[in-house]
This record gives structure tokens, sequence and C-alpha cells, in this order.
């Protein structure tokens, strides 16, 4: 173990971790605001009630992305320092714009939200809240433009003199495909998690009201009306889930051609392609053998892997063994090749468990079709297990993707070894591995009692639900979350 | 003046917002045990930052951010130079961030009482260091040509350093009590009023001895006027807010902890991290910069963007501009105290 390997794992433990709540965040945000603006049109007491419950749990989970992504910003120099000083000519660029353009809006923009209630016309209070969905999902743009970059650099030269990336094209870095890509696909798999979410929170009180009777602890079983309202809102999720599903094929596949034209061992390596090969196959799969550079067993499906790489079913597919050869005579002697066994199982995981959540969502839509709700508890129970299924997809797809560019950190340009910070100590590294790792833990398990039991109160708890025989107050103001 | 000099300034700018903004909620933050003397009270607190400070604290990530785009060996030196200090900035960060978010969120004794210590300390030990970190630059480090910074914790805990947090700290801690003052009203606007002078007890000689060190050491011609700047604001500050002048004994606070700031980029230029080991080793806004091209796109986007965030981050001051009193405090909307039926929990409290 040296400085290099705790700063990766450092890494990838924290930007793994941010990564949990930054999909909630990312699609959450968007469905509260569109549950208010439900509420807004129509009045309707029920969206109300939705969208506090929802909007609860969003901020309960926001919290948690704040804290962690300042972490990331400062890691990059921290343990990085030879990466940043390298390229943050260029990849300083868009997180500086991400901060001043995103940043800035949502967490202003949040703050008017969650004390606003009381105090802002109910349209300006509508507007903030998407004011804050539009800043999350604008910041997304910028971080993964700069991380598209490191997987596919463009608009830089590097500058003779200094040795330093130098930024020659923003327009370039921002409208890189391979960003635009990235984005629709982390996008779309965010939405995916944030639908799963609402389907599993939603199964889960249904759950209790139908088969726990009516007569346990008050507050824990729904109220009558709550069962109408989660039936909505999961259906609300399921429509979500599958609009995402669709577009996270689409835009995937589009991620696979745009790895095999600028990282063809990344992909080569997913599909544990050790040679190239015409009409390639798709494995199904694989038990290989990294020493020898083979596999032992291959069940797989012709024409397959040509298609999702190429377009065409004849295409060519470079394989890891080839690749090597190709970049030891080109960048010099070394290993080029990433854990393969990493990469096959990630890009395994995250499709199969991935598409398995759209696949309860498409079929929670039928079982709810009319005003229908199923009866076996077997479909309540996959519903919840969805949620971690998406989001372990999403992990899996950062493994493949981070884990698939090495040993590079700039694709082709900047090594992993040659970019850590030389000045800082293992014993440093050590204890900020140790303590972000501790206390990430702690918080997770705050943060996860914390939903647990805002979920089981239910909505019921923040918004009473409508009493028919008081006065109509629905002009009167809603309360405001206060801390 | 050139783009280097320009982009120097606009980071002065980023770091000036961040301490006179967050400057004022770490000051809540560190007073939360001592201007408290029931739940209600810290929860009065509380939510006089509440819809504000993470608004504050994006100016930090911003200031960060240009500095890692306009200044990247800036940007990596300090940060991994000064490893440990901002370590425990970090968490300190996290601590309180989850804290404000989840406090309220369950109600127990237990439950608030540990977030309220994750408050105090998580607002008290960046307050601290960030002053130790800037003397420290102001100061220089020991470094070498490759630009990697080799001294090691003990070196950074220096008097001139210490000094500096000490003056960031009670200048922050004052900023807030004036603030509390301001923002709150009854016993605790009562109490924060009291508190100024005893405060100012320390913060006077601690920010008079450090301008003037840094003034003898490493200031030049224009900063001087900024070290008087600073002092007679602060003085101001106090009498004004023994006067209950609250409005514009705020208005001086802010001042002296933005004249402090400029003296200490100021004593900086033109370098942004002095070697000790041989001055030819400091990094200067002409090495460390970025390429031409960069700055001016930056420099683009913060002409265009930087007003419309200071437009909307005044409106939503405006918006809450109200003071919160312990009748604004709804009772406990947390777990087990149905929101709905709430006379029972205010009869509790
Ligand atoms: C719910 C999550 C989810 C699902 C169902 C899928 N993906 Fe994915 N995938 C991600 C979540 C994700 C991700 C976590 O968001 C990644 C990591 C980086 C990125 O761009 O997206 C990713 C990366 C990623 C990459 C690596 C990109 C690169 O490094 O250049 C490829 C090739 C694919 N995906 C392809 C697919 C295909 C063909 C899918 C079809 C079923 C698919 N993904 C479903
Ligand atoms: C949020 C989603 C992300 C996840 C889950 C993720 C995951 C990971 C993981 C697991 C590693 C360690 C890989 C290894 O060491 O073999 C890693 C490395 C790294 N990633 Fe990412 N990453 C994410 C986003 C990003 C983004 C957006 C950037 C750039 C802006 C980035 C830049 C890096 C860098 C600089 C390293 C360190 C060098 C290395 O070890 O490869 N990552 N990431
Ligand atoms: C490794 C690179 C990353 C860095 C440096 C980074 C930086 C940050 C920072 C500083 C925050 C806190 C903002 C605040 O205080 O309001 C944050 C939060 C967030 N980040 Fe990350 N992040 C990284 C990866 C990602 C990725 C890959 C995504 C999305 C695809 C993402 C999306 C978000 C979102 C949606 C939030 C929610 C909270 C907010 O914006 O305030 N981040 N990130």
């Amino acid at each position: 173990m040296d400085a290099l390997d705790l700063a990766r794992w450092q890494f990838g433990i924290t930007t793994v971790y941010h990564f949990l709540f930054v999909p909630l965040t990312i699609g959450l945000s968007v469905i509260v605001a569109c549950l208010q603006t439900a509420w807004h049109r129509t009045g309707r007491h029920e969206y109300l009630q939705a969208t506090k419950f929802f909007g609860k749990l969003f901020l309960i989970n926001f919290a948690m992305g704040v804290v962690t992504g300042i972490v990331q910003e400062f890691q990059f120099g921290m343990n990085w320092s030879e990466y940043s000083r390298f390229v943050g000519d260029v990849f300083g660029a868009p997180l500086a714009l991400e901060a001043l353009l995103a940043f800035f809006l949502e967490a202003t923009f949040i703050g008017l939200w969650i004390f606003g209630w009381d105090k802002l016309p109910r349209g300006i209070h509508l507007a903030c809240i998407w004011a804050a969905a539009i800043g999350s999902n604008l910041s997304a743009y910028f971080i993964l433009a700069a991380n598209a970059w490191m997987r596919h650099p463009v608009g830089y030269e590097v500058n003779p003199e200094t040795g330093r990336a130098q930024l020659s094209d923003i327009g370039a870095v921002l409208s890189n495909p391979q960003a635009w890509s990235t984005y629709l696909h982390v996008v779309s798999a965010s939405f995916i998690v944030a639908g799963l979410f609402v389907v599993a929170v939603s199964a889960f009180k249904l759950l209790r009201s139908r088969f726990h009777g009516d007569g346990g602890t008050p507050g824990e079983v729904p109220h009558a009306d709550e069962r109408e309202l989660f039936r909505k809102t999961m259906r609300v999720g399921m429509i979500v889930t599958l609009i995402a599903g669709v577009l996270v094929v689409f835009s995937g596949d589009h991620q696979a051609k745009l790895a095999a034209e600028h990282e063809p061992m990344k992909l080569a390596g997913a599909e544990a392609l050790w040679n190239t090969e015409d009409a390639a196959h798709f494995s199904m799969f694989a038990v290989g053998d990294t020493d020898a550079r083979t596999n032992v067993v291959d069940l797989d499906i012709p024409y397959v892997l040509s298609f999702l790489a190429t377009g065409e079913f004849g295409g060519t597919v470079e394989g890891v063994n080839d690749l090597q050869e190709q970049y030891e005579a080109y960048y010099g002697p070394g290993d080029y090749t990433p854990n393969i066994f990493i990469l096959y199982w990630s890009f395994r995981l995250m499709m199969g468990l991935g598409m398995a959540g759209v696949a309860v969502s498409a079929l929670g839509l039928w079982l709810t079709r009319g005003k229908r709700l199923p009866e076996s508890r077997w479909f309540y129970r996959a519903a919840i297990l969805a949620l971690p299924a998406a989001l372990a997809a999403n992990i899996f797809g950062w493994l493949l993707t981070e884990m698939g560019r090495q040993p590079w950190t700039v694709h082709g340009v900047l090594m992993t070894a040659d970019s850590v910070s030389p000045g800082v100590s293992l014993a440093e590294v050590a204890l900020s591995l140790t303590v972000f790792t501790a206390v990430y833990g702690v918080l997770a398990v705050v943060e996860a009692g914390l939903l647990w039991r805002y979920v089981k109160a239910g909505p019921s708890h923040l918004v009473p639900p409508k009493d028919e025989d008081a006065p109509d107050d629905s002009d009167a103001p809603v309360p405001a979350f206060v801390y | 003046m050139d783009l280097v000099t320009v982009w120097f300034i606009a980071i002065a700018v980023l770091w000036i917002g961040y301490f006179v903004l967050e400057g004022f909620d770490f000051g809540v933050g560190t007073l939360l045990p001592v201007l408290s003397r029931d739940d209600t009270d810290r929860r009065v607190m509380i939510n006089s930052i509440g819809p504000v400070w993470d608004g504050n604290e994006v100016w930090l990530i911003t200031a960060v951010g240009a500095m890692f785009a306009a200044f990247p060996a800036w940007y990596a030196s300090l940060l991994s130079g000064f490893y440990l200090p901002l370590l425990v900035i970090l968490l300190a960060l996290i601590a309180r961030g989850v804290a404000f978010e989840y406090r309220a969120k369950v109600d127990t004794d237990r439950w608030r009482a540990a977030w309220d210590l994750a408050i105090f300390w998580g607002s008290t030990l960046p307050a601290l260091l960030w002053g130790v970190v800037f003397a420290n630059v102001v100061r220089g480090v020991a470094m070498g040509p490759d630009q990697v910074v080799t001294a090691g914790l003990a070196d950074l805990l220096n008097p001139y350093a210490l000094l500096g947090g000490l003056t960031t700290l009670s200048l922050f801690t004052l900023h807030g009590a004036v603030f509390l003052g301001l923002k709150t009203d009854g016993e605790v606007r009562a109490r924060a009023r009291r508190a100024v002078p005893a405060i100012a007890l320390v913060a006077a000689p601690a920010a008079s001895t450090f301008l003037g060190w840094t003034q003898l050491a490493h200031g030049n011609a224009w900063t001087l006027p900024l070290v008087a700047v600073a002092a007679a604001a602060l003085v101001l500050g106090v009498v004004l807010a023994v006067r209950g002048r609250e409005g514009w004994s705020f208005t001086a606070t802010a001042v002296t902890v933005c004249a402090t700031t400029v003296v200490m980029f100021g004593a900086l230029f033109p370098d942004v991290l002095p070697s000790t080991t041989d001055p030819a080793f400091s990094l200067t806004v002409h090495n460390a910069a970025s390429a031409e091209y960069t700055l001016t796109v930056v420099s683009w986007v913060a002409a265009v963007f930087l007003p419309v965030v200071i437009g909307y981050q005044a409106w939503s001051y405006w918006v809450f501009r109200k003071r919160v009193t312990r009748a604004h405090i709804e009772p406990a909307a947390a777990l087990g105290v149905p929101a709905a039926r709430s006379g029972a929990a205010e009869a509790e409290q």
C-alpha cells in the first residue's frame, strides 16, 4: 500500500458515496416540483400532502448530497495535486462554472423553498422549487462535462513550455459528444432511481395498510385517504422510471459506441473480449483466466457486440491483448489493461440490476391499471427491492467508467500514478481515508434511520388529512418547514 | 490591469463574500450554547440563519472552484500543503450542514444535544482554522522549486498563524452576535447585545495586533489605510451595537471582516503562496495562473452571472428580513408530535 492506493480508495469511496444522494436530488427535485405544480393547478389537498411528504424525504437526502460534495471539490487539490496542476486550466473552468451557475441557484432557492411557504406568494414559491430543480440538473452537466473530458479530452493543447494542459476551446469541452451522451445516460439513470424511490416508498405504505390491518400504532398505518394517494404516487414513480428506462438504454448504447471509438480498452474489458473479432459475440456469462488472458467458459450471442459497438453486425471490435500491444508500441512499455474482472461484471450488474427495476415498474403499471392494486405481497416487496437495485446499478456503472479508464486519469494524456500529490504522506491519506469512511458510515445510518421514520410516519404527520366538515381553508398559508 | 491581477481580485472578492456571509453564521453557531437558555432559544438562533447558510457556503465552493480554474498551481499547492487543517474544516462543515437539517427531525433531548454540539464545533473550528490557513498563506510556507509544500503541521501552528486564527474566530463571533441582535427579538436579542462588548474584549486586541503585525511584516502603502478602516469599523460596530443601532452595527462589523480580508490579500499580492525556503520558489499570480484563454472565458461568465447571483441572494435576504422570535417557532414538527395537534406539544416545552 502506498499513498497512491489509499488516495484511489478514498476517491472511490467518497465519490460513490456522493453519488448515492445525487441521483435522488436530481430526480426527486423535479418530481416534487411536479407534485407541487399539480397542487398549484388543481388545489387538490392530496397533492399538497404528497409534495410535503416527498419534499421532506428529498430534504433529508439533499443535505447529504451537499456536504459530501464539498469534499469532492477539495479532494482534487488535496490528494491529486499533480493532476490539478496539470489540468486545472481545462478542468477547473467547468467546476467554477458549476458553482457559479448551478450551486448558487440551487442553494439559495432551496432555502427560499424550505422557509418561504408562508412568506412568498404561491406562484413564486412554486418557482423556487423549480429553480432548485433546474440548478441540480444543470450542475450535473458541468461536472459530467469535466468527467467526460477525462475520458475523451478535446479543446485543449499541452503547452510545451510549462508542460501543462491548456484550454483552447471551451465550446468543444462543453459540447463534447462524450459529455452530452454521458449526461443523458446519468440523468436518465438518476430518474430511474428517483422514480423507484417514489415507487418503493408508496409500495411500502400500501403494503402496511393492506396486509397489516388498520389497527397498528397510529401514524404508522396510512389514513384511509392515503391509499388512494399512494396508489397515485406509485404510478407516477413507475411512469417516470419507465420513460427514463427507455432513455437509459438508448444513451447507454451510445455510450458503448463512444467507448469503442475513444476507449476501446474499456469496452473490450467490459466484454472480456481478449482478441480482436469481426462479428463479435456479446458475452452472456464468462469465466476468465486473467493470467492467461483468455476465457475458460464463455456463453455468448454472436453479432450483438459488434452491433453494440459499431452499429454493424459485422463490425470489428478490438480485443484486450491486441490493444495492449498497440498501446505499448505507442506509449512505451507498461500495463495498459484495466481490471477485466471488475469491468466485465460491473457492466452486467449495471444493466441487469437497473433494467430489473425498470421491469418492475412496467409490470406495476399493468397491475395497477384502472383502479386496481396488486393483490400479492410479492409485488410490493419487489417494488421495494427495486430501489437498492437501481442504486447499485448506478454504482456499477461508475465503477465501469472509472476503473475502465485506468491506468489513465486523462485518457492517453496523464497516468493515475502521476496524478497523486507528492507532498502528502501515507499517514495523512490513511488518516483522512479512515476518518471519512467512519464519518460517512455513521451518517449513512443516521440518514437511513431518519428516512425510515419519516416514511413510517407518513404524510398526515406533516399535513393533516382534509377534514370534510371544517370550513374551506385552502387559501390559508401553508406552514413552512422550520429547523 | 492585466487579467491575472483581475482574477486575483476576483478571488479576493469571493473570499470576502464568504467571510462576510458565512462569518456571521459561524458566529451564530459558536454562540449557540452561550446565548441560549432553552431549546426554543436555540431554534430561534438556528432559524435566523436557516434560509441562508447554504447559499453563504456556496461562496466558498465558488472561491475554491475559481482558484482551481484561474490559478491551478495555487489550488494544488495550497490544498495539498494544508492537508490536515483542511481535513478538519471539511469534517466540520459536514457535521454542521447535516446538523442544521437533521436537528429538528427527531424529538428527543439527546438527539438535539448531539447536533447542537456538531453545530458548535462545526462552526467554531472552521472560523478558527480559516484564519490559521490564511495567515500562513500571507506569511509563506516552506516550499521547494517543485511547488510542493514541505511545511509540517507544527510549522503551520506558529504564533502569527494562531493569532490569525484567534482574529477570525473572534471577529466572526462578534459579527454573529451583532447579527443575532439584528435578526432576533426578546431575550436572545438582549443577550446578544450584552455579549458584544465581552467578545470585543478579545476581538479588538487580537485583530489589531494581527493587522499591525501583518502590516509591519508584509504590508504595503495601500494596505495601511485599510488596517485603519478595519480597526475603526470594529470600534464603531461595538459602540453602535451597545447603543442598539443594530443595522449600522452589522454594517460596521461586515466592513471589519471585509477590510481584514483585503489586508491579507493585499499583503500577499503579487505572490499567491510565498515560499520561505527561497523567494524564487514562490507561487505568484504569474507563475500559478491559467493561460489567457481560460481567464478570458471565466471572466465573461463571472461578469454576467455574479451580478445575477448577488441579485437573487439579496432578494432572499429581503424575503427573510423579519426578526425571528419565539412566537414564530412552531412546535416541533419532529416525529412523535403531530404538527396538527400542537397544543400538547406547546405545553410540553
Ligand atoms: C440505473 C442505472 C443504469 C442502467 C439501467 C444502465 N446504465 Fe449504463 N451507466 C450508468 C447507469 C446505468 C451510470 C452510473 O450512470 C454510468 C456511469 C458513468 C456514466 O456515464 O453513466 C453508466 C455508464 C455506462 C457506460 C460507460 C461509459 C463510459 O465510460 O464511457 C456504458 C458503455 C453504459 N453505461 C452502457 C449501458 C447500456 C448499454 C445499458 C443498457 C441496458 C445501460 N448502460 C444501463
Ligand atoms: C459521481 C460519480 C462518480 C463515481 C461513482 C466515481 C467513481 C470512481 C471510482 C470508483 C474511482 C476509483 C477508480 C480506481 O482507482 O480504479 C474513481 C477515480 C477517479 N475519478 Fe471518478 N467517479 C465519479 C465521478 C467522477 C467525476 C465527475 C470526476 C471528475 C470530475 C471523476 C474523476 C476521478 C478521478 C480524478 C479519479 C482518481 C484517479 C483514479 O483513481 O482513477 N470521477 N472514480
Ligand atoms: C467528483 C466530482 C464532483 C465534485 C467536485 C462535486 C462537487 C459538489 C459540491 C461542491 C456540491 C455541494 C454544493 C452545495 O453546497 O450546494 C455537490 C453537490 C451535488 N452534486 Fe456533486 N460533485 C461531483 C460529482 C457529482 C456528479 C457526478 C454529479 C451528477 C451527475 C453531481 C451532482 C451534484 C448534485 C445534484 C448535488 C446536490 C446538491 C447541490 O447541488 O447543492 N456531483 N457536488
